[in-house]
């Protein structure tokens, strides 16, 4: 192929429209779970179809006792610009927590129960990861009525096939 | 830029097909603009509560709303909002009730 056919093929990729996203979320701290929620409800907003797969730490996100107690990780995150042994302090998380919560809710962007529901009746897909839940010994009930299923990653990818695929 | 005619009057459109001068809207151009967009027709009371909001929104507020806003605020549910305007309902109305297209991440 010569680098005109590249180009021209890589113009015409640049070009297609994004038809579907499925995001993958996989970690449980407030910081880890918003962007794929904002990616999944911005995807809708643009007519384009969204599937949320959780998995891992990501499960609380859809976990009925869990969802309301997200918080944001105060150790080992450097981009909150204080000290790691800060952030250890007992309260600490807590505090950033509300913190970041007020933020948001400045914005009149949802909190996370609000925004996860809001997403599902945009009708984007929601799913939770077998073999996390078998991990963790969750039962199904245990997760909010929202969830469409829990699936396996090769049902995920089946679901997936022909769209994008962003992991978070 | 491109010049479309809707209910036989000439309007501006951007690149994105919104238009211009939402002044150069109005009521009568609603049915065909719908069927530009891709908005199931025809147009039921529903629609045009969610247009009218829109419009109203824009005026008062320089920008029209998200989807989230229009949820919150519109009398309309987000649920309800995807099934009048299936391919995103904050785009799809500004589209449809002739006002730039609505900014917000959510």
């Amino acid at each position: 192929m010569t680098i005109t056919q590249q180009d021209a093929s890589d113009a015409t990729a640049a070009a297609a429209p994004i038809e579907k996203v499925s995001i993958v979320i996989s970690k449980g701290s407030l910081e880890e779970i918003y962007p794929g929620l904002i990616m999944a409800n911005g995807a809708r907003a643009e007519g384009i179809e969204a599937n949320l797969f959780f998995t891992f730490f990501g499960l609380d996100a859809i976990h009925k006792k869990r969802i309301d107690h997200i918080k944001v990780a105060t150790v080992g995150n450097p981009g909150l610009h204080i000290p790691t042994w800060a952030g250890g302090l007992p309260g600490v998380s807590a505090l950033m927590t509300k913190y970041m919560e007020h933020q948001i809710e400045e914005l009149d962007i949802p909190g996370i129960k609000e925004f996860v529901e809001m997403i599902s009746d945009t009708g984007a897909g929601l799913y939770g990861c077998l073999a996390s839940v078998d991990l963790f010994g969750i039962e199904r009930d245990e997760l909010i009525d929202q969830v469409d299923d829990v699936i396996t990653v090769g049902e995920f990818y089946e679901m997936a096939a022909g769209g994008q695929i962003i992991f978070t | 830029m491109t010049t479309k005619h809707f209910a036989g009057i000439e309007v501006e459109l951007n690149d994105e097909g919104f238009f211009v001068d939402p002044a150069q809207w109005s009521e009568a151009m609603a049915p065909e603009l719908a069927e530009a967009w891709g908005i199931p027709t025809p147009l039921t009371d529903k629609h045009w509560q969610v247009l009218r909001f829109m419009r109203s929104e824009y005026f008062e507020k320089g920008t029209g709303p998200t989807v989230r806003k229009l949820g919150k605020t519109s009398g309309v549910t987000v649920k309800e909002l995807y099934q009048l305007f299936p391919k995103g309902p904050a785009k799809l109305a500004a589209g449809c009730a002739g006002i730039p297209k609505p900014r917000g991440c959510v």
